[in-house]
């Protein structure tokens, strides 16, 4: 780190820390406060001083302790090692400061980001002389098993290749290829390069977003799907499961690589997905799920101002994966937190507050924050994807809050949770009410190729179903349901049935808690099936206990935890089974 | 430890008179550099100490929070003695069998506390990858948070209550009856009391003495009639001994923390005093970090033998389960507890709200080799039943209970049995987990068999029975 001194302390509140005598300093500057050289990030500046926010707590400081720059902005490490680490907000190791301060965070430690020692096999793929330009690949790392880190030009540099390491192992900081830029200069190139954390990484061009993100969550992927690329909130008072949301969907969707930023929330949740994802295998590779995830943890106790930039650093690794040409998928838990931690900064800086005390470019942050989602073709034409998948946690469960409603203006789809779902032990608890997904037409075609072409109408036959039963759930409020006709009744049996068998999934269990398309679209299409069938049934005269006696009926109700994933023949038979039953009970009242 | 290397000349400087007195806040103006949170000490006319810290430092002024309260200091004769240094306590083993105040200082009329131990008492962060994944199972004795919202060793798991609940005599009871299943290991009790009444400490007081538990208990009182100022420091104080006691002489700890509630309005008073724009309700926008910074500091850590469980207790203001307090705690704690003051009203002891209350370690916690095979599926089942029986009961008030069905009437007398028998139990009575598993099976019997979704056929078979 630079030593040039930019001024000196004028006054402590907190995080925010006033600096008097600025000489020259930049927007953003990465500095360092005090004799105990406390990371700090420059957010304002006015003649000759500046407001500086610190990254870590501030007890101790005193007016005249000196500010240090940097010279650079706040910036992440980018480069191979960061897979299965697990960083704070403003990318420190936080396996590394262990081994250096035992079980506390001291203050002003500095690891570097990415190991320095550490050497990777680097495979050139590009020789000496040839034009590059920024995002363009030099050559491969083979970082885990399954995911090749493509060791890209700095997106602002182009020029000539003047030279290129031959195939071998290079840490990060060692020279790998020299650049001669058009400006004359030279520029040395490693396996690391670095990026401010506040700037999106250019890519030349957005793509139409129309493959989902598969989850494997029933609900989501059948109701409400979310694009590759695409936005989603996913907000819930306390206890109605927005954490155990995230991490079913980071434990089994199909992202390349999953960043995980652990926003403000519990120390536990963090320990506990460090105890769980190293024994997780990924479905789809066969290898452990820590082996394609990154995790952020900003936990709540930890301070605030790193909470801020926690946010900024997971999504700026993101976009570099994205680069390469990956699917990458952020949790953020919870995007309140940070929005929370914004409100205190700008408190403490006495800005004018807008709703609820927060600042009034609260909206223009989330706008920001969620645009850096999208499919996007990159700067070496690779496609790649980074889908948000945000955390909200309203204040009393109030989704009128300001942190909510700005939200859903910047999203595409919303996944809302529902306190008396998760009270009834209804997981997961989103409401098939509140939630839409705007993707739902784009991907239409996507699923009817992969899950067969019955899924759209199935899935609109069964969300009309499900928004009747909310008046007919009025009606037997008032009169009870033996006042219904079995028409109408029939309804709510079918509607109980979806909920059981379809919407509830457990995410301990080993069959039930991932299904495929293909799986899902097969269930739906049996309820579906049995509600057409059973409604004409009843026309013809059959009874509505006659239905729910049908020994077929337990299959349905079990065919979640019965059925593999891998040998979907259980629910051929299921449905063969059903038909016929429902061809006897038709020819008994014909 | 003061540090000799820092500013040698400058900390103990010590100036007389100040600029300003606005409640528990003093102004010192034309100081030297102070450092950030620093303790201070306040000498008034008649010489007696305060203690305080710094809460925000410039060139030009010095505000300083005085712990003990302003009454009777003056402008000109108060003076402001600045130590360079974080408040530390002095922890020790021996603390435990005491009755300290808010800042540590012992109030039994015993010696004074020393020992070679001086801890921050802001604590710091844990390295979340220093963190032990809490598991293991402790009895509370208490079937409905044994059988469904289950305590783990480590968690912190508040109790949501109301004025006039039994809050109390529920923490209480689980701080006597509290163990681990095939251990002898005993719980060490830190207790802070803050802004409560006389008569809520000496229960506590009385109940620790008549289980014997007494020696076993370090007690922090910060009484409704001291300082509100207090309040704030008193939890810090009994979570700084009660880390040294989990991770430096690898105890178990059980700390309870009442009332939270009378702690958030300490908070509110002091940001209002320096004028700090609120969010909710008039509390400060970093509430939610101050709780957390707290809450956060109980658990478990890898290659530790001890562990911290928290109890906070909270009243809701007028039951509001959305007031800020027990909203944002909600948000950080792992689970809560949650009263109801209608089953209270019906004379159910502990009166646990069986739906709105949840224990989010319990997952990792029950079932086989820990608790019961049994236990996960049949918690679940007890849940969903119960939440079908609010809903017969609200269609049973509109249309009458003759006009339910059969299988509606089985659901109330479930309801019925599952308060009565199930929640319901004397302060004094410590059921083994077996025992709470089988009488939760018992209340589940007046349901048919088709009704149980949620357990699997060989659990029927074993437990159900015919």
């Amino acid at each position: 780190m630079s030593d040039r001194i930019i001024g000196q302390v004028k006054r402590v509140n907190g995080p925010v820390i006033e600096v008097m005598g600025i000489t020259d300093a930049e927007m953003f500057e990465l500095v360092r406060v005090g004799k105990e050289n406390l990371i700090g990030e420059l957010i304002k500046l006015q003649k000759d001083s500046a407001v500086v926010q610190v990254y870590e707590d501030t007890t101790g400081i005193a007016p005249y302790d000196p500010v240090y720059g940097a010279g650079m902005q706040l910036s992440v490490e980018l480069g191979p090692g960061m897979i299965g680490t697990i960083y704070d907000g403003i990318q420190r190791p936080l396996e590394a400061i262990r081994e250096l301060s035992a079980i506390y965070i001291e203050r002003g430690i500095a690891v570097p980001s990415l190991e320095r020692e550490k050497r990777w096999h680097f495979v050139p793929s590009v020789s000496d002389g040839q034009q590059v330009s920024g995002g363009m690949v030099l050559g491969t790392v083979q970082e885990t098993e399954n995911l090749v880190h493509k060791i890209l030009v700095p997106p602002s540099d182009s020029g000539v290749l003047k030279s290129v390491v031959a195939e071998g192992d290079y840490t990060v900081e060692e020279t790998i290829a020299v650049l001669l830029l058009e400006d004359g200069t030279e520029k040395p190139l490693h396996l690391m390069q670095r990026w401010p954390i506040r700037v999106q990484r250019p890519t030349r061009k957005r793509l139409p977003l129309d493959i989902p993100l598969v989850t494997g969550q029933r609900v989501i992927d059948a109701l409400f799907p979310v694009a590759k690329g695409g936005t989603v909130a996913i907000p819930g008072g306390f206890g109605t499961g927005k954490t155990m949301t995230q991490q079913a969907v980071a434990k089994w969707c199909d992202a390349d690589l999953i960043v995980y930023i652990g926003c403000g929330e519990r120390g536990n949740e963090i320990s506990d997905v460090l105890t769980e994802f190293p024994e997780l295998i990924d479905p789809r590779t066969g290898r452990s799920l820590m082996e394609r995830t990154i995790l952020i943890a900003n936990t709540s106790n930890m301070p605030v101002s790193a909470r801020e930039a926690s946010i900024y650093t997971g999504i700026t690794m993101a976009e570099y994966f994205r680069d390469q040409g990956y699917h990458v998928a952020i949790m953020a838990d919870s995007t309140s937190r940070w929005a929370e931690a914004l409100r205190e900064l700008s408190g403490r800086m006495e800005e004018m507050p807008a709703e609820e005390g927060f600042p009034a470019y609260l909206p223009t942050k989330i706008a920001e924050f969620y645009e850096r989602a999208g499919s996007m073709e990159s700067l070496s034409g690779a496609h790649g994807s980074v889908s948000i998948i945000g955390a909200v946690s309203p204040p009393g469960g109030d989704f009128s809050e300001p942190v909510t409603q700005h939200t859903k203006r910047f999203i595409r789809c919303f996944w809302a949770l529902d306190r008396n779902l998760a009270n009834a032990r209804h997981y997961p608890a989103i409401s098939w009410l509140d939630s839409y997904s705007e993707y739902l037409n784009d991907l239409v075609p996507w699923w009817e190729q992969q899950a067969g072409p019955e899924w759209f109408a199935d899935r609109t036959e069964i969300m009309e179903l499900l928004h009747k039963e909310v008046r007919l759930q009025q009606v037997v409020k008032l009169v009870g349901p033996d006042a219904l006709p079995d028409t109408q009744r029939f309804i709510l049996e079918v509607c109980t049935l979806f909920k059981n068998a379809f919407l509830q999934q457990n995410a301990y269990d080993k069959i039930d808690a991932y299904s495929t398309v293909q799986k899902q679209a097969k269930m739906l299409h049996i309820i579906v099936t049995y509600w057409q069938r059973g409604s004409e049934a009843i026309k013809g005269g059959a009874t509505l206990v006659k239905l729910r006696k049908m020994k077929v009926y337990q299959d349905i109700v079990k065919m979640k935890f019965s059925v593999a994933n891998d040998d979907l023949s259980g629910l051929d038979k299921i449905e063969a089974r059903l038909e016929r039953a429902m061809d006897q009970l038709e020819a008994l009242h014909a | 430890m003061p540090d000799p290397q820092k500013n040698p000349l400058l900390s103990g400087r010590e100036y007389i008179g100040v600029d300003k007195i606005d409640g528990p806040l003093i102004f010192v103006r034309q100081t030297h550099p102070v450092g950030y949170r620093d303790l201070i000490e306040c000498v008034d006319g008649q010489g007696r100490v305060r203690l305080g810290i710094v809460l925000e430092s410039s060139t030009n002024a010095v505000v300083v929070q005085v712990f003990e309260g302003t009454s009777g200091l003056t402008l000109p004769g108060t003076r402001i003695r600045f130590s360079g240094e974080p408040l530390t306590i002095s922890v020790s083993k021996e603390m435990l069998g005491r009755v300290f105040n808010g800042l540590g200082q012992p109030i039994d009329g015993g010696p004074p506390q020393r020992s070679d131990v001086e801890l921050d008492v802001n604590g710091m962060a844990i390295n979340p990858t220093a963190r032990q994944y809490p598991r293991d199972f402790i009895q509370t004795g208490i079937s409905v948070i044994d059988g469904m919202n289950t305590l783990i060793r480590g968690q912190k798991l508040p109790i949501f209550s109301g004025n006039g609940l039994p809050h109390n005599e529920l923490a209480a009871q689980i701080a006597r009856q509290a163990k681990i299943r095939g251990t002898n290991t005993e719980f060490a009790v830190v207790f802070a009391a803050m802004g409560v009444k006389h008569d809520v400490a000496q229960f506590f007081v009385h109940s620790f003495e008549e289980s014997g538990v007494l020696d076993n208990v370090a007690l922090f009182l910060s009484l409704a009639d001291d300082p509100s100022i207090e309040r704030l420091i008193t939890p810090r104080t009994a979570l700084t001994l009660a880390e040294h006691l989990a991770f430096n002489e690898d105890m178990h700890v059980l700390v309870i923390m009442t009332d939270m509630t009378n702690y958030c309005e300490s908070l509110r008073e002091i940001s209002t005093i320096r004028g700090e724009i609120p969010s909710r309700k008039g509390y400060p926008g970093y509430l939610y970090s101050d709780l957390a910074e707290l809450y956060e500091r109980s658990g478990m850590i890898k290659g530790h033998e001890g562990s911290i469980t928290l109890l906070p207790i909270l009243t809701m203001p007028n039951d509001d389960i959305s007031h800020p307090v027990p909203d944002l705690s909600g948000y950080i704690t792992e689970g809560q507890i949650v009263f109801e003051r209608e089953m209270d009203g019906r004379g159910i002891y502990p009166p646990v709200a069986g739906l709105p209350s949840l224990s989010r370690l319990m997952k990792d916690g029950i079932g086989e080799g820990m608790t019961r095979e049994d236990h996960p599926h049949l918690a679940s089942q007890l849940f969903a039943a119960y939440s079908y029986v609010k809903d017969v009961r609200n269609l049973a008030s509109v249309i009458g209970e003759e006009e339910l069905t059969p299988l509606d009437h089985n659901y109330l007398e479930f309801g019925m049995q599952f308060e009565q028998n199930f929640v319901s139990q004397r302060m004094d009575e410590d059921r083994s987990v077996e025992q709470t598993l089988d009488l939760g099976w018992e209340v589940l019997r007046t349901l048919p068999v088709e009704e149980l979704h949620r357990i699997t056929d060989e659990e029927i078979e074993k437990y159900y029975g015919s």
